[in-house]
């Protein structure tokens, strides 16, 4: 899936959010946002999810305008998954319901299509006998694995991700990496806003660089982490440094 | 101490707490039972000597607490208390389902719905702005006096529906409650996997919003087993117009008493199954927290 934002603005009280970002994830790509909080990574992904409507620009799935007005939602957001910092998980289901949710209710899937195919998601990650527990009988990790899954559960060919290692205990947050270097491995194409440096430079195709609202820096991880252009980049990854991150 | 008599004593003392949590008294060891014991009795004797030296108390006694009149007004109270209990079964589940849907209608979004949201919130409005006694009266009088062909004129029917009306306005804000108390994160979840908007309220944010608002609804439950009785305006022969009826013939007030001793036999146990579930449900609740 290939993914063009075209100068994506979105303005919240006044506060440019999105300040006229272009940026393309070709088919296949892993790209990080990185950036300090409130720099638009969160925004910008809820924009390309239809969580947020932009106020200039467009956003395009394989060419296909999806901030085009009478834009069916539902039908873009089958295309593609998104996995949010908080799980969000549904508490008052089990495992295996909060998985085939999606597919049963907005694939038109089978109950027990949707229930193998998730057994078999459950098998690859290492779920499967969480299958009959209840989201809050689950580790931090747990949980958003099983969030992950739930979104690979509609078969998308874009996952989005937002900061989904922010919530969970540094122990924890390598079962979840782990899961999102298998993806790739996979080919699947991904665009995560993430503050895990480490890998963000060992994993991700490219690396963007958000400030203010823009896109202030973009490359491959091995230039923009060791040779960072622009002061407020090198000034970020000092920082980050200097808080272990890196 | 063996391993089994020391469950059983653990048994036994979680049935206490129980219990106690029951009357809604917290644990306070055999000091704390023996002050409420004394407190109890203090305030019982109070009560019983203001009352016992009113100059007026034998004629209220002959008035509201004949045992001839109570045995002889019971059969026609309790035969009207069976209408109530009806009237309460059915107006109860008819309540829970059209409240439900009114808020599921308020809870959508998107200038689409705007023509459906805009008349379940006149809907409420109008109904919970007037008195449900007028409301009876308007309907129960006013309906049958149409005499429109194919409508029922069936005073207890359009009493109902009125009943059934003002309290669906306002449990259908209760429901409100619990969809407004049910985070956002979950609607935007929901709809991530490609739910449409009735499809995530359906799956997902209205079964976590019932189970918060349960509380509240039994409450509403208990209000509606005592205001079903209001359909006596209408002369229906329910548990208070039987009441009444045998007071006009005799002058005596007891069947009053046999009416309320009827509605405190279904609204008390309502009341502490309402406050037992709560605590429970609150109890779970810190458990799956903690």
């Amino acid at each position: 899936m290939k993914l063009v934002v075209e100068k994506a603005r979105k303005i919240y009280d006044g506060k440019l959010v999105l300040d006229d970002i272009d940026l393309v994830v070709a088919p296949h790509e892993v790209v990080c946002l990185i950036g300090a909080s409130g720099s638009g990574k969160s925004t910008l992904l809820k924009a390309v999810n239809l969580h947020v409507e932009l106020d200039g620009g467009h956003i395009f799935l394989d060419g296909d305008d999806i901030t085009r007005p009478g834009v069916n939602a539902n039908q873009v957001r089958t295309r593609m998954g998104i996995v949010f910092q908080a799980f969000n998980l549904f508490p008052h289901m089990r495992v295996l319901d909060n998985v085939t949710l999606g597919p049963r209710r907005a694939g038109g899937v089978d109950r027990e299509v949707a229930e193998t195919n998730a057994i078999r998601l459950l098998e690859r990650f290492g779920l499967a006998d969480k299958a009959t527990e209840y989201p809050d009988r689950l580790s931090g990790g747990q949980q958003q694995r099983v969030a992950i899954i739930r979104a690979l559960a509609m078969e998308p060919t874009l996952l989005l991700l937002d900061e989904i290692t922010s919530a969970l205990d540094p122990v924890l947050v390598g079962e979840v990496l782990n899961v999102l270097r298998e993806l790739k491995t996979g080919g699947m194409t991904m665009l995560l806003a993430t503050h895990e440096m480490g890998f963000a430079r060992d994993t991700a195709d490219r690396v963007v660089f958000l400030h203010e609202g823009k896109r202030w820096e973009d490359g491959p991880p091995s230039q923009l982490f060791t040779s960072p252009q622009r002061p407020e980049t090198q000034d970020f990854l000092r920082r980050v440094t200097e808080a272990g991150r890196l | 101490m063996t391993g089994s008599q020391d469950n059983k004593t653990r048994q036994s003392r979680v049935a206490q707490q129980r219990a106690r949590l029951f009357f809604g008294m917290r644990e306070e060891g055999a000091r704390g039972a023996l002050i409420a014991f004394v407190a109890t009795a203090v305030f019982v004797i109070v009560i019983v000597a203001l009352i016992g030296t009113s100059s007026t108390w034998p004629a209220i006694q002959q008035q509201f607490l004949n045992p001839e009149d109570f045995a002889s007004s019971w059969p026609k109270v309790v035969s009207g208390f069976w209408l109530n209990i009806r009237m309460f079964l059915i107006a109860e589940v008819l309540i829970l389902v059209i409240s439900l849907v009114l808020a599921m209608v308020r809870a959508l979004r998107g200038p689409a719905f705007f023509p459906l949201r805009a008349t379940v919130i006149g809907f409420i409005d109008v109904v919970r702005g007037v008195p449900i006694i007028l409301l009876i009266l308007l309907l129960g009088f006013g309906v049958p006096a149409l005499q429109i062909r194919g409508l029922t004129n069936s005073a207890l029917f359009w009493g109902l529906t009125a009943i059934i009306l003002s309290y669906s306005a306002y449990t259908a804000e209760v429901y409100r409650s619990g969809i407004d108390s049910v985070h956002e994160s979950q609607r935007m979840a929901a709809r991530s996997v490609g739910l449409t908007q009735i499809q995530a309220l359906r799956h997902v944010i209205v079964p976590q919003a019932i189970r918060n608002v349960i509380p509240a609804l039994l409450n509403g439950a208990i209000s509606l087993q005592k205001d079903v009785a209001l359909v006596f305006v209408l002369g229906i022969r329910e548990a208070l117009r039987e009441a009444q009826i045998y007071t006009s013939l005799t002058f005596n007030y007891t069947s009053y008493i046999a009416a309320t001793v009827l509605f405190l036999a279904v609204s008390i146990p309502l009341a502490r199954f309402t406050d037992w579930y709560t605590d429970r449900d609150r109890r779970r609740r810190q458990g799956a927290t903690a």
